[in-house]
């Protein structure tokens, strides 16, 4: 046993145990997702943004909100002094805010996420197990919100609740979790009739049991996939909202407001505006990077 | 009997087209009934008191009484709904707060803005995308493939409106080869008579060339940028449609004969694969109704997003409603349309129905 590697141990087609064969399992993934140097480039980026999320403290230099002088040092172009971006018409360190806005960032995706896979998860698992009226009913309701574009939903929905980070959340939540009850449905039918599930429901299993225990489980890996996917949409209708002035509300270093802050002084201070779009483009292209990969490695039905 | 036997499956395969329809109406209908009651809920939860919005907070309270009732207010919910329901068939949908004017009137005049700007929008998405991704699929795994996906990956990645803000800057402000923001110059408003409110078709139409040189230098830029998202999508489907076709055995049977290889790529295979694409082409149609709202406000683009956008900063619900519903039934209609072309263009499915 001492001989083995940890390599060996992870590779071995004879796991003596439950955990060896698991973790076997996603060391064998992660070969396979490690080869692809795009989706390593993406997950670099994901990893990176969450870091500057939690050490946005230590990282950014000035205060997010607070400014420094009007007088001297409104719209310094970039990398002047220690403006590593350049500052603002509030003299605010562009930098600084958008190392800030990071959070801001990975809390709508967090939050969007934890609030709209389980509702996916619930729906389309119910629509799909029960199936009858229940499966009618239910996509009907799912067809009614993908009716929608995206970002029209979340705007009449931001209308009515009124402006702010949280209530851009709930709406973004609200028009997202559609794809993820038909995704869900969808593999639910394929698993619905196994013998897994009868032998199950004949050890007298409640349906509610056999949905949370057996059938979602099974569902969880494309769905997952499927949210990795959508989160640069979430990223950039969140900053879409934001541009139109109805996400997060100022001063908050949220990067779509601060685009559209930026905007009035595009012809003569073109970094204002251009940075933050720097930004959301990195991590956008990172979430995609990262869920195309992801999708080659856990789902070979995609793969061509 | 052979000849009443087949005359039986003639019928019955009428009656099967017949009950397709009515299912696919009865969705359509549903999917419409949904919409209002999401529009009418969202409606219903606005913190905006809607008697204060119509009298103001001068008025005395017998006022706002006599307001409350005749807003229908006081009645239970599913009457009120009812009464939007009538009213929406109508095509009543209130009177805006800001103009002052009935919405329909307001969505009339701002739509063919918006419909001009995706149509140009998606011509160029298609004349691009579509080639690109059948040179993606042909080039398989090799440089020009990768090129096209990353091309396409910083489209999906890129928010439209910091993408328009730079091209701005870059085409109007800096190289001048654009003209700027609206949808024509001032000098040239009133210079053509509207006919169909789509400038390029008018000012063509009336054969006044400068006039359709202005607008065409104000429309190319945010068309294109909408029509490199749309390209982006396009231009996916079509090599992953391409590459299931190349793959298949009549490819084979062709190059075997001898047929040149353009022809199998162009002719032989791209048919079998613009089935799907109609389809593709249909929902990034769509699509770019959403990203028209960004894009005409950085455009200043007086269209249907332009006029919602900023009936959501005056929190003029009832136009926002009126706008959000007039594009999801367009989002509905052009869902049913790229279905229908499905059927009617694929020979298969065509026989099966």
């Amino acid at each position: 046993m001492s001989a083995m590697t940890r390599h060996e141990w992870l590779l071995s087609d004879r796991p003596t145990s439950r955990r060896q064969a698991r973790l076997g399992q996603a060391y064998r993934t992660w070969l396979s997702f490690r080869t692809n140097w795009l989706a390593m480039v993406g997950l670099g980026i994901v990893v990176a943004l969450v870091l500057v999320a939690l050490f946005a403290n230590v990282i950014a230099p000035y205060d997010p909100v607070l400014g420094g002088d009007l007088r001297t040092e409104r719209f310094l172009p970039p990398l002047t002094g220690n403006h590593l971006l350049g500052t603002d018409d509030l003299s605010r360190d562009i930098f600084s805010r958008i190392v800030h806005g990071s959070r801001l960032t990975l809390l709508v995706v967090v939050l969007v996420a934890v609030i709209a896979t389980p509702i996916g998860l619930l729906v389309g698992t119910t629509a799909g197990y029960f199936g009858g009226w229940v499966d009618t009913v239910l996509m009907r309701i799912t067809d009614i919100f993908l009716a929608f574009p995206r970002l029209i939903l979340a705007l009449a929905f931001v209308a009515a609740l009124g402006p702010g980070i949280e209530n851009a959340i709930i709406a973004i939540a609200i028009t997202s979790w559609p794809p993820y009850a038909r995704l869900a449905r969808a593999e639910t039918l394929t698993i619905r009739d196994s013998d897994f599930i009868s032998a199950a429901r004949l050890q007298g299993a409640s349906s509610a049991r056999i949905l949370w225990g057996h059938v979602t489980p099974l569902c969880l890996s494309s769905v997952i996939i499927r949210v990795t996917l959508d989160m640069a949409g979430i990223i950039l209708t969140a900053a879409g909202l934001g541009f139109l002035g109805l996400g997060a509300q100022p001063p908050q270093p949220e990067w779509g407001a601060m685009i559209a802050a930026g905007r009035r002084f595009l012809i003569d201070q073109w970094w204002v505006a251009t940075m933050p779009g720097v930004a959301i483009f990195i991590v956008s292209l990172g979430f995609n990077l990262l869920g195309d990969g992801l999708r080659d490695v856990l789902d070979p039905k995609a793969r061509k | 009997m052979a000849a009443s036997f087949s005359r039986g499956g003639r019928e019955s395969a009428l009656l099967r087209v017949l009950w397709t329809a009515v299912k696919i109406l009865a969705t359509v209908a549903l999917t419409f009934l949904g919409l209002l009651v999401v529009t009418f809920l969202i409606g219903r939860v606005v913190p905006v008191d809607p008697v204060l919005a119509v009298i103001g907070d001068r008025a005395p309270q017998s006022v706002y009484d006599r307001v409350y009732v005749e807003l229908g207010l006081d009645r239970p919910l599913y009457e009120q709904f009812w009464i939007y329901l009538q009213k929406v068939l109508a095509g009543d949908f209130g009177e805006s707060f800001l103009t002052k004017r009935a919405i329909v009137d307001d969505i009339a005049r701002v739509f063919p803005a918006t419909l001009e700007l995706a149509t140009v929008g998606i011509l160029i998405g298609t004349c691009f995308g579509i080639p690109l991704g059948v040179w993606a699929a042909v080039r398989q795994g090799r440089l020009a493939d990768q090129f096209v996906r990353v091309f396409g990956l910083i489209g999906y990645s890129a928010p439209i409106f910091w993408l328009g803000l730079l091209a701005l800057l870059a085409f109007y402000a800096r190289l001048h080869w654009v003209a700027g923001p609206g949808r024509i110059d001032i000098a040239f408003e009133y210079s053509i008579t509207p006919k169909t409110g789509l400038l390029l078709l008018d000012s063509a139409m009336q054969g006044k060339w400068d006039v359709f040189a202005n607008v065409f230098s104000h429309i190319i830029l945010p068309a294109a940028l909408l029509g490199y998202y749309s390209m982006a999508y396009i231009s996916r489907m079509t090599r992953s449609f391409m590459l299931n076709e190349l793959a298949q055995e009549y490819v084979t049977t062709a190059r075997v004969k001898g047929v040149p290889e353009w022809r199998i790529i162009w002719i032989h295979a791209l048919r079998n694969a613009a089935v799907p694409l109609v389809t593709v082409v249909a929902l990034s149609y769509a699509n770019l109704l959403e990203g028209s709202v960004l894009t005409e406000t950085v455009f200043a683009w007086p269209g249907l997003g332009q006029y919602l956008t900023n009936s959501l900063q005056n929190s003029d619900m009832n136009a926002v409603l009126g706008g959000t519903l007039v594009i999801g039934a367009i989002f509905v209609g052009l869902n049913l349309l790229s279905d229908l072309l499905y059927n009617l263009l694929d020979p298969r499915v065509r026989r099966q129905a």
